[in-house]
């Protein structure tokens, strides 16, 4: 390899570079600098660096194309997903710093292993082989089992980090054998390889590889039957934590899953429409019909994103252009819901220390009225139901599904999005028709106005909703 | 005059939501100590904005040109073009006449709000939400757009019925919202199914666009699906009468008046243009289905001893003559459809409003707890009766002419229909005659009705433009035909196009 083709393959490696080094600077800034403010500095830095990544993704990398003999591969789509991965984990820090400050958890780490998690999706979106994808899930993964249990002295949080950690192995594991299989039946490791592979006709090996690649990121997007992680980890870890677990990793994994779907294994559509038929369907209402009894707020939000995880998987078995882009609308508006969402969640704070029962926000819509009626929008938005952005998503995931003709899947999803309206009009209802007079203490600066953005978001988006359909669609052209 | 100005119908649309929008920004800058001031001056806010869109409806309906079937006032803005939709807005005979219904019962629903004490900045803006999403339903030339617009109404209503009803209000708020969600959403997938069949989601388009009939049928039925809760059609109506008790006066006088008003228009924009010969095979079904609801649904008024769900069961009946005479598909038939529509939309409306005079004095709706108002209250009397009389469709007040209309047009395709049709008007005269007896005839038997007092000066003022019109609709019927006539006959004309040549 010559200097000139490495520094060819490095530019399209930027983001991963700033992150990566980034990362390492910071944790020796961390370690070395003491006193009052380095946890602030730090902080603020790795914001910077976060949505610097993301941007970086957009402007500083020129050319599409792959690098590493086709490990590596940037092209549209993993340039708007690094983009919204970037700028939703440097919200999600936003979101977590007071929080970090009031319970006494600001330490430096907590940073930069969000910074290694978020170079870890990076490599996720835009690995084009087998092994540069298990090594982008790993980065990925092992930093969030560690920001699972951050609030070590809580036995939920450290429970919470156990179990993503045991299961997250055990995912691992499965991926790993299905790879192998995948790699012992047609002899290579590289996306462009198997794709041709692929062509030759699929062996039964193959598509016995295939399933077990799909339950292992199927466990990564957190779909049924792969969920059970999901409500114990979202409601033990701490809320700005279960905040970015809803976001970016969900999108990086998604964006993977469909990658690996399409174009690999796009020759075996036939074989694999099935297994993310059944999956989708039975997250969307697994998640629907989980989250109807729910007290807790967050893991109410965790059952939400499961049946949202389903409604992705839609999106993706209908494995055409029109799926890839209608994939990246829904994960968008999906992910603005849910940052707000969380936001209003943070904003639960009384006097004695967060709260997260659904009913401690009866009444909300009275007392604080910005807060409640952002939570009305942002459930509404997340639920899809018009004339919230959210409904575009929806509206598209099932467009997607009707143009490839699977519409039995289009009617089961829509019925199971009004189940999950129930759920979040039952919020809707505790913060509007019901008396309550838990008072919260004002929120934090950031906290306040990411929730009212988000909120505002959900409606003052509507009119320039073309823009975002646009660039998706065009990645969308673009990636198949 | 305002022809030429594209944007009319939007500003037209938006007016509401602008207002709407002041309240918010009001209610949301205020310090916690004006709250008080910002309730009351978002009273006239409310008001000011709902006179506005009246008087642009008003000036919408003078400078429509009722010769043109097509449509008018079309406002189209690129919005998602890439993909094949877009924003447009525009009306014809069939639409303009219930944009001017809902412009024109919005003032009153907000003078009739006055019993409304808590969190008035916030019901103003619902209303205002609401107006704009139901004038956006009656307008919209885009599937999508309908789509928003439709099921955008629910989370207003949801509201309003939710925090300013009555005991079981979260049952009903509930009910209402799941079960017409739950209609809505496979009218969703046929509507994505037909943008894949046609490559557009421009109505007009899809009015000409001929869809095979297999798929016309599967279509129908989603739409179907759709509409008949709205309508509401029996056997799907049973979310009406718990969300007509539970909502305040100005919400039940919305839903019966215009948002019921949302499923018969649907039919008439979608189903019966778009989908002629399933509809011509369907039609069976509707007509019994609707002679059910007429029947049916006049008896259960009978035994109601709640003022607001026996008449919320009388507008189920109500709209059962809407679908007989549309899918009679004559012109008599859906003339008297839509003439009913718009006649029970002041009708229903102005009895809900008298129904709420009296629970706003009394706080029950309990039959049996009034008796002899007419004693203390001499004006409201007359007032009820003759809207009463009205809904019963006494010659001279305008339901007579919308049940004459869509009987004719049923009895044009089968005599039997018209005979169940019959049947219930006498039903209905029987259900509404007894109530009126026993809440103002007779002495007075309940001491707490002594002090009773009659009309004031603001229910006057919303009774007399109700009664202005029923009796101008009675005897001038020609007011709503012209109107409509061009449209109409055009929608005729293409459905029986469609279907010899399926025959074939």
């Amino acid at each position: 390899m010559t200097a000139d083709m490495l520094s060819q393959d490095l530019s399209l490696l930027i983001p991963e570079l700033l992150l990566a080094g980034g990362a390492m600077a910071l944790l020796m800034l961390g370690v070395f600098l003491k006193g009052e403010g380095t946890n602030k500095l730090v902080q603020w830095l790795t914001v910077a660096l976060l949505a610097g990544a993301g941007l970086a993704a957009l402007f500083l990398v020129s050319g599409e194309g792959q690098a590493f003999s086709g490990g590596f591969i940037f092209d549209g789509l993993a340039r708007f997903s690094k983009l919204a991965i970037g700028l939703v984990a440097a919200i999600a820090l936003l979101l977590a710093m007071p929080y970090l400050q009031a319970e006494k958890l600001g330490k430096i780490e907590y940073p930069v292993l969000m910074t290694l998690a978020v170079t870890g999706m990076f490599m996720m979106v835009s690995a084009n082989d087998l092994i540069s994808m298990y090594m982008g899930i790993e980065l990925q993964s092992l930093a969030l089992y560690v920001l699972a249990a951050f609030n070590r002295d809580s036995l939920r949080a450290s429970e919470a980090g156990l179990k993503y950690f045991v299961l997250g192995a055990l995912s691992s594991g499965l991926l790993l054998y299905g790879s192998s299989l995948v790699y012992g039946f047609t002899g290579a490791t590289g996306f462009n390889e198997i794709a041709i592979a692929v062509q030759s006709g699929p062996s039964v090996g193959l598509v016995f590889g295939l399933v077990f690649v799909i339950c292992g990121l199927a466990f990564k997007v957190s779909a049924a039957p792969f969920h059970m992680w999901t409500p114990d980890v979202y409601e033990g870890a701490p809320t700005p934590v279960t905040a970015f677990f809803a976001t970016a990793p969900k999108m990086a994994a998604i964006v993977l899953m469909a990658r690996v779907l399409i174009e690999p294994f796009g020759g075996m559509v036939e074989q694999w429409r099935d297994v993310i038929w059944v999956i989708a369907v039975l997250s969307m209402g697994l998640g629907a019909f989980g989250a109807l009894t729910q007290t807790n707020i967050k893991r109410l939000m965790a059952y939400s994103s499961i049946s949202n995880m389903g409604y992705a998987l839609v999106a993706i078995a209908s494995a055409s252009q029109t799926g890839l882009w209608a994939l990246l609308v829904y994960m968008i508006l999906y992910m603005i819901g849910v940052v707000g969402s969380f936001g209003a969640i943070l904003s639960m704070r009384t006097r004695e220390g967060m709260v997260e029962q659904i009913s401690d926000l009866a009444g909300i819509a009275q007392r604080n009225p910005g807060l409640g009626w952002s939570i009305t929008a942002l459930m509404f938005s997340i639920g899809g139901l018009p004339f919230m952005v959210g409904f575009f998503g929806k509206f598209f995931v099932v467009f997607a599904a009707v143009q490839a003709d699977l519409m039995v899947l289009a009617v089961l999803a829509v019925l199971f999005s009004v189940v999950g309206a129930a759920y979040y009009l039952r919020v809707v209802k505790t913060v509007w028709f019901d008396e309550g007079e838990v008072e919260f203490v004002p929120a934090a600066v950031s906290v306040y106005w990411i929730t009212r953005l988000a909120g505002l978001a959900t409606v003052l988006l509507l009119p320039v909703i073309g823009w975002l359909v646009f660039r998706a669609y065009s990645v969308g052209l673009a990636t198949l | 005059m305002f022809g030429e100005f594209e944007a009319f119908l939007s500003i037209l649309t938006f007016v509401p939501a602008l207002g709407a929008l002041v309240i918010a920004i009001f209610r949301f800058t205020a310090r916690a100590e004006d709250q008080a001031q910002i309730d009351k001056n978002s009273r006239l806010v409310a008001w000011v904005a709902t006179m506005v869109t009246l008087a642009l409806s008003l000036i919408l309906l003078f400078s429509f040109d009722r010769d043109t079937a097509g449509f008018q006032f079309v406002h189209e803005i690129e919005w998602l073009s890439q993909i094949g939709l877009g924003y447009r807005l525009g009306v014809d005979g069939i639409s303009v006449l219930f944009v001017v219904l809902t412009a024109f019962l919005m003032p009153l629903c907000i003078m009739a709000s006055g019993a409304i004490q808590k969190r008035v900045a916030d019901y103003m803006i619902a209303f205002l939400l609401l107006e704009t999403l139901v004038i956006g339903v009656f307008c919209a030339l885009d599937l999508v757009v309908f789509y928003i617009f439709f099921e955008g109404g629910l989370i207003p209503m949801f509201i309003i019925i939710g925090v300013w009803g009555g005991q079981n209000r979260v049952y009903a708020a509930f009910k209402f919202f799941l079960y017409t969600l739950l209609g809505s959403v496979l009218m969703l997938v046929a509507m994505i199914y037909m943008f894949l069949q046609a490559g557009t989601t421009n109505i007009t388009v899809l009015l000409e666009h001929d869809f095979a009939r297999e798929a016309q049928m599967w279509m129908w039925l989603a739409f179907f699906a759709s509409f008949a809760v709205k309508m509401p059609m029996w056997p799907v109506h049973t979310w009406l009468p718990d969300a007509h008790v539970q909502a305040p006066t100005a919400g039940s006088v919305i839903l019966a008046g215009i948002l019921l008003k949302m499923g018969g228009y649907g039919f008439l924009r979608f189903s019966l243009p778009m989908f002629p010969e399933a509809s011509d095979y369907f039609a069976p079904l509707v007509f019994a289905l609707s002679i059910i609801a007429i029947i049916y649904t006049s008896l259960v008024a009978f035994r109601q001893t709640d003022i607001k769900k026996l008449i919320a069961y009388s507008s189920v009946a109500h709209m059962g003559f809407v679908t007989m005479g549309l899918f009679a598909m004559n012109e008599t038939g859906v003339q008297g459809a839509i003439f009913q529509m718009i006649s029970h939309g002041f009708i229903s409306g102005a009895l809900f409003l008298c129904v709420g005079v009296i629970y706003d004095r009394m706080h029950t709706r309990e039959i049996a707890f009034y008796g002899g108002l007419v004693h203390k209250m001499p004006v409201y009397a007359v007032i009820f009766g003759l809207f009463t009389m009205a809904n019963v469709g006494l010659p001279g007040t305008s339901g007579f002419v919308g049940e004459i209309m869509t009987m004719v047009g049923a009895f044009q395709v089968s005599w039997w229909i018209a005979t169940g049709a019959a049947v219930g008007v006498i039903l209905s005269a029987m259900y509404m005659l007894t109530v009126y007896r026993n809440v103002v005839f007779g002495e007075i038997t309940n001491p707490k009705l002594e002090n009773i007092s009659d009309l004031n000066r603001m229910e006057w003022a919303i009774f007399v433009p109700l009664i202005i019109m029923t009796l101008w609709l009675g005897i001038s019927s020609t007011a709503v035909t012209d109107i409509t006539a061009a449209s109409v006959d055009n929608l005729i004309t293409q459905y029986q196009a469609a279907l010899p040549a399926a025959a074939q």
